[in-house]
């Protein structure tokens, strides 16, 4: 089986430029620590109003950790508790997030905040809110009838 | 390459079960693209459903209809027509399992499709739990898998006829790509079955009550990324066989393209964590080794781009064409089977771009469940892919009705082509703007309780029904001619266009032909990629969870 020349300095080009940018990804995963929301932790999804921090929804100034705040949100079929919330701005942090029932999105529009919200797992994302004003928190994945109307706001000030 | 087992005219009874494929194909395209358009309406805010037709239940139908009973119906049609063309006449036996298999397809379309019509199955095409459909929708959608299966039986028992009567030769090569593309969809399709068979149905039945939601997502989008190579391979087969001859050129290499195949069975399948990457439960480095996998898809990709543009300089070339682009002027500009396939191919080099950035593990999280994946899948699936569908038929159609494509419909064709790119451009475009802002995927219309983010994306819904209306009309135009080739069109002969390699004294390596090493890579490549973050899914598990009904 021959291969045209040009074809090898077409595929030798693009092989090249897929390492590099696959490279680019690992660098910025593993060593700047740019990776998508996988939390491990996992909780009983009967008794999410029960367990720590769900127990609590909202901010929360926490101390001695790599972040200042610590913010819970509580999914369910249609809304997210708490409704809305402030946000100090310049603050760093700790989004933390469950589902009580279906599969929920958790997407601050505008933003990378990104995740998925699935029964039994806690999701996690720790951010900077390094810009005020108001922003829309939407459902991004189907969970039934009432999904479009499903809504929370983060309301950073200054 | 000379193959003497090639038929002129694909068999009558051969061609009957193909057509059978298409009739419901081309139903489903007229039921799903209404769906498509009400959507688009609804979606703008100015329009609203009657009687109490609730949103996601016609997304649903959209979703199922075209994203798997289209796809799957005229692939396999296709794939019977390109066997039986050209490894020659189905036998009796195999004949009747196409039929098995098509009759199973359509039970289990119908059986799923009274169910969402019923609103007890409004949980879309993807059925996520813990969303609890009835049960008979499980089944509907499974009878439609084992079905794909039977058909691809009649594939596989064709291919091995073929080896054992010609015994040390390369099979022809459609037959090659349609059975790559069978044995991938096999493989694949095991996913969804298992979680369909062990986890879902059992827990709609009532007979568990709970189910594991990590194991069910992670087998489900183990047949989630291939199933979007499933759809795109049968549209290489028409680039890479079909229109060589249709320009009246060669193909490039017949051992590259079934190189290029054999790369698309193995890197398709160890993938689907990268349409899992937003999601709790796995870690991050099994993530990454997917998404590097996933780029693997690169190489035969660009083997695929590079025969396509070289095929069409040299036959420009040869007909004296000069100059860097010189050869493009001397390619059919007037034929609907070169044009419409090739607006097709020209809608992949955005469509591909975009499923770059989707698939990298970072910017996923900008894009990720935003209405941006669903402009990226219609210019994938519902403009490169299905655009060859509609060139393909535009032969295949009147070849196996004994029938031809005069020139008002070939220009109808072309025309209707451009309609498509044009709606196309409007919809999905707006599509991939508004999901940059933020704006949600699978949403009714909605001003979000008046955000003034949420009232950004509304100007650009308003260009999706704008876009949505013209691809309706484009899907009025297919259905027309289609039913002009299937009924009403001069008896004659279409020619099955199939091509030949430029090299014609350069036989295909027959390690190609061994699939016990390339499905045995294939598993290994899944067990490396999958077997210790699925054994951690099951051993750290939570609790598992209820079925809901929240529609
Ligand atoms: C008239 C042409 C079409 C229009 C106007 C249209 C419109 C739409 C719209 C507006 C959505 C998504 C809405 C949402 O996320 O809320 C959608 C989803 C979808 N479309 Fe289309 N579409 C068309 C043709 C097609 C074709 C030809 C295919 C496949 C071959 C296709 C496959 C899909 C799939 C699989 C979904 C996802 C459904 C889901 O998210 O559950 N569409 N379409
Ligand atoms: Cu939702
Ligand atoms: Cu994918």
């Amino acid at each position: 089986m021959h291969m045209h020349k040009f074809e090898k300095a077409w595929l030798i080009f693009g092989i090249g430029s897929l390492l590099v940018f696959l490279t680019v990804l690992g660098v910025s995963a593993f060593y700047l620590g740019n990776q998508p929301p996988s939390c491990l932790a996992t909780i009983d999804p009967e008794k999410v109003d029960k367990t720590a921090p769900f127990n609590e929804p909202g901010l929360k100034k926490v101390e001695g950790k790599d972040w200042d705040y610590e913010l819970v949100f509580v999914a369910s079929a249609f809304s997210y508790s708490p409704a809305s919330v402030e946000v100090p701005y310049g603050a760093k942090v700790k989004i933390i997030a469950t589902t009580k029932d279906v599969v929920h999105g958790f997407e601050v529009a505008g933003s990378n905040i990104n995740m998925m919200l699935e029964p039994g797992y806690i999701s996690e994302h720790i951010t900077t809110f390094d810009k005020a004003g108001e922003y829309l928190i939407v459902c991004n994945e189907y969970c039934g009838v009432g999904h479009h109307m499903m809504s929370s706001k983060i309301e950073v000030v200054k | 390459m000379f193959n003497p087992t090639a038929n002129f005219k694909v068999d009558r009874r051969d061609g009957k079960l193909a057509m059978a494929h298409f009739y419901v194909a081309f139903t489903a395209l007229a039921i799903g693209g209404l769906a498509g358009l009400l959507q688009t309406l609804v979606r703008s805010g100015k329009f609203e459903l009657p009687a109490g037709i609730g949103y996601y239940q016609i997304l649903t139908v959209h979703g199922v209809v075209l994203g798997l009973v289209l796809t799957t119906f005229f692939i396999m049609g296709f794939q019977l027509a390109a066997t039986s063309k050209t490894s020659g006449t189905l036998t009796n036996k195999q004949r009747v399992t196409g039929w098995i298999g098509f009759w199973l397809m359509t039970a289990g379309t119908l059986l799923a499709a009274v169910m969402i019509l019923l609103n007890e199955a409004t949980v879309l095409y993807t059925f996520y739990a813990p969303l609890q459909a009835h049960a008979l929708y499980y089944i509907g959608l499974t009878l439609v898998i084992v079905g794909s299966w039977v058909d691809g039986a009649a594939i596989i028992m064709k291919y091995a006829e073929w080896r054992r009567k010609n015994p040390g030769q390369p099979s022809p090569l459609l037959t090659f790509m349609s059975l790559v593309n069978t044995m991938m969809w096999i493989v694949a399709t095991i996913g969804v079955a298992s979680t369909v068979l062990f986890q879902l149905l059992p827990w709609s039945l009532g007979l568990v009550e709970t189910v594991n939601i990590g194991v069910s997502r992670t087998l489900f989008w183990y047949f989630g990324h291939p199933l979007v190579y499933f759809w795109l391979l049968p549209a290489y087969m028409a680039w890479y066989v079909v229109i060589p001859k249709v320009i009246g050129g060669k193909i490039f290499s017949d051992s590259l393209a079934r190189m290029s195949f054999i790369l698309f069975l193995l890197f398709s399948i160890p993938v689907g964590f990268h349409h899992q990457l937003m999601e709790p439960g796995i870690d991050p480095a099994w993530k990454f080794l997917q998404v590097i996998l996933t780029f693997l898809v690169v190489i035969p990709s660009l083997m695929t781009a590079f025969s396509l543009f070289a095929t069409f300089e040299s036959f420009g070339r040869a007909k004296g064409a000069s100059g860097l682009f010189g050869w493009m002027k001397k390619l059919p500009w007037g034929d609907a089977r070169f044009v419409v396939p090739f607006i097709g191919m020209v809608a992949f080099i955005p469509a591909g771009a975009g499923g770059i950035i989707n698939a990298s593990h970072q910017m996923n999280q900008v894009v990720h469940n935003t209405i941006w994946v669903t402009g990226h899948f219609h210019l994938t699936v519902a403009t490169s892919v299905v655009l060859t569908f509609f060139g393909v038929s535009y032969w295949l159609i009147p070849h196996l009705t004994g029938r031809r494509l005069t020139k008002a419909m070939n220009k109808l064709g072309i025309i209707q082509a451009v309609i498509w790119a044009i709606g196309m451009t409007f919809m999905s475009g707006a599509m991939h703007a508004a999901g940059l802002l933020g704006a949600p995927r699978r949403s009714s219309y909605s001003e979000y309780g008046g955000a003034a983010q949420a009232a950004e994306w509304i100007p650009y819904q308003v260009a999706q029904a704008i876009g949505g209306s013209i691809l309706f009309l484009g899907i009025i135009l297919m259905l027309y001619i289609f039913i002009n080739l299937a009924f009403f069109a001069p008896k004659g002969e279409q020619e099955f266009p199939v091509g030949e390699a430029a090299e014609e004294t350069e036989k295909a390596p027959m390690v190609f032909e061994n699939w016990k090493l390339w499905l045995g890579i294939t598993f290994v490549l899944i067990l490396f990629a999958y077997t210790i973050p699925f054994i951690d899914l099951i051993q750290n598990a939570p609790p598992g969870a209820k079925g809901y009904k929240l529609w």
